[in-house]
């Protein structure tokens, strides 16, 4: 919330800026525009948190819910969203990823060149089958992978994802970290996105990864 | 003999009035695949009395729970309330995305959008006497885009 705060106090203050430059581009000076091409590129920035050059998240190596071994290397030339998530969760993991499909439709053709990867972090549950039938109620695109339990440990681990099982009632919940990373289409780790954030948020920052590759 | 079965008659009709008047408008239920064993339900809960939303049953679910989501630092934490969800007297309670939901697990079948999924939801009134609502909560699809914007988007209310 305070991180949401600060970053709506930032863009407001941007407007204004861009505002006071345009005034100074308005009275015919040759600085303002250079300061307007400056702020505008700024207001342009990414929405989401830029760690381009993380010492982590270097990348994975899982099985699919097909059984077959996926690395980075397999989306090249496109820009990778990856969320750690599990089926039987009610609320944040289908909200995130009607959202990441939303976000493949506000990219229009440019959809061709994202893709989802959802990582789950309840594979005891999470069947192949299940998530099969679940990726492709949101996208039939979407990527799941299965780690094992070891496998989960270290993938969690290279990524800074927290998870965790919590007893409730007869059964169990899975807390675990809502974040989304976003991989440039060369494979790199780029940018972390929150889970409030928007579909628009997510589109504006593929969009501009697809742009700069 | 016939005086004390008036009497109890009359009894349970004030009974039956002091509940507190609650209504539940807009419920839906996320729709599930086929091997999907969990799901959650969502609805405005509006009452005239402090009451409490304790728990509920459901024929498509073996286990009902009343759950809080809350985002901490980037984390989803989910917890059954315990106590229940208090809904005071003319407040108006929204289980929604990103917030409170009813949750139904162990679900005995795939939920298909468009089906109707009946919910019993016992409430809890001042005078701790318990009662229930019935509601028939329409599915919606899995993947389907939420209406109303986004869910994420807005910090949590926890209207109490």
């Amino acid at each position: 919330m305070v991180a949401s705060m600060a970053h709506i106090g930032r863009r407001a203050a941007l407007a204004r800026l861009s505002g006071i430059t345009v005034a100074a581009l308005a009275a015919g000076t040759l600085a303002g525009c250079d300061k307007l091409g400056q702020v505008m590129g700024k207001q342009e920035g990414f929405r989401g948190i830029d760690i381009t050059g993380a010492d982590y998240g270097k990348g994975f190596s899982l099985h699919d819910a097909n059984g077959q071994l996926r690395t980075l290397a397999d989306f090249r030339g496109k820009v990778v969203q990856l969320y750690f998530g599990f089926t039987q969760c009610p609320d944040v993991c289908p909200t995130a990823l009607t959202r990441a499909a939303e976000v493949k439709r506000l990219l229009g053709k440019d959809g061709d060149r994202f893709q989802v990867v959802f990582i789950t972090v309840d594979p005891e549950r999470d069947t192949p089958e299940l998530l099969r039938e679940y990726m492709a109620a949101f996208d039939p695109g979407f990527v799941a992978l299965r780690p094992t339990p070891e496998e989960l440990k270290q993938t969690a681990a290279e990524f800074k994802v927290y998870y965790k099982a919590v007893p409730t009632g007869s059964s169990y919940t899975m807390d675990h970290s809502a974040q989304s990373y976003l991989f440039d289409p060369q494979g790199r780790l780029r940018l972390v996105l929150r889970h409030e954030q928007t579909a628009q948020d997510y589109a504006h920052d593929v969009q501009m990864l697809l742009k700069q590759s | 003999m016939k005086r004390n079965l008036l009497a109890l008659a009359a009894f349970t009709l004030t009974a039956a009035a002091a509940h507190a008047q609650v209504t539940i408008t807009e419920p839906w239920v996320r729709g599930t695949v086929a091997a999907q064993k969990a799901t959650g339900a969502f609805m405005t809960i509006k009452a005239d009395e402090d009451v409490r939303l304790v728990s509920g049953t459901s024929p498509v679910a073996g286990v009902v729970e009343i759950h809080e989501m809350a985002m901490d630092n980037n984390v989803m934490r989910m917890r059954q309330l315990k106590d229940g969800l208090p809904i005071a007297k003319g407040a108006q309670a929204e289980l929604k995305p990103g917030g409170y939901h009813v949750m139904l697990m162990a679900l005995k079948q795939p939920l298909a959008a468009g089906e109707q999924v009946p919910l019993t939801l016992t409430f809890e009134g001042p005078d701790k006497k318990t009662f229930t609502r019935e509601v028939k909560a329409p599915v919606r699809a899995l993947g389907a885009a939420p209406t109303g914007g986004m869910g994420g988007g807005m910090p949590m209310q926890h209207k109490h």
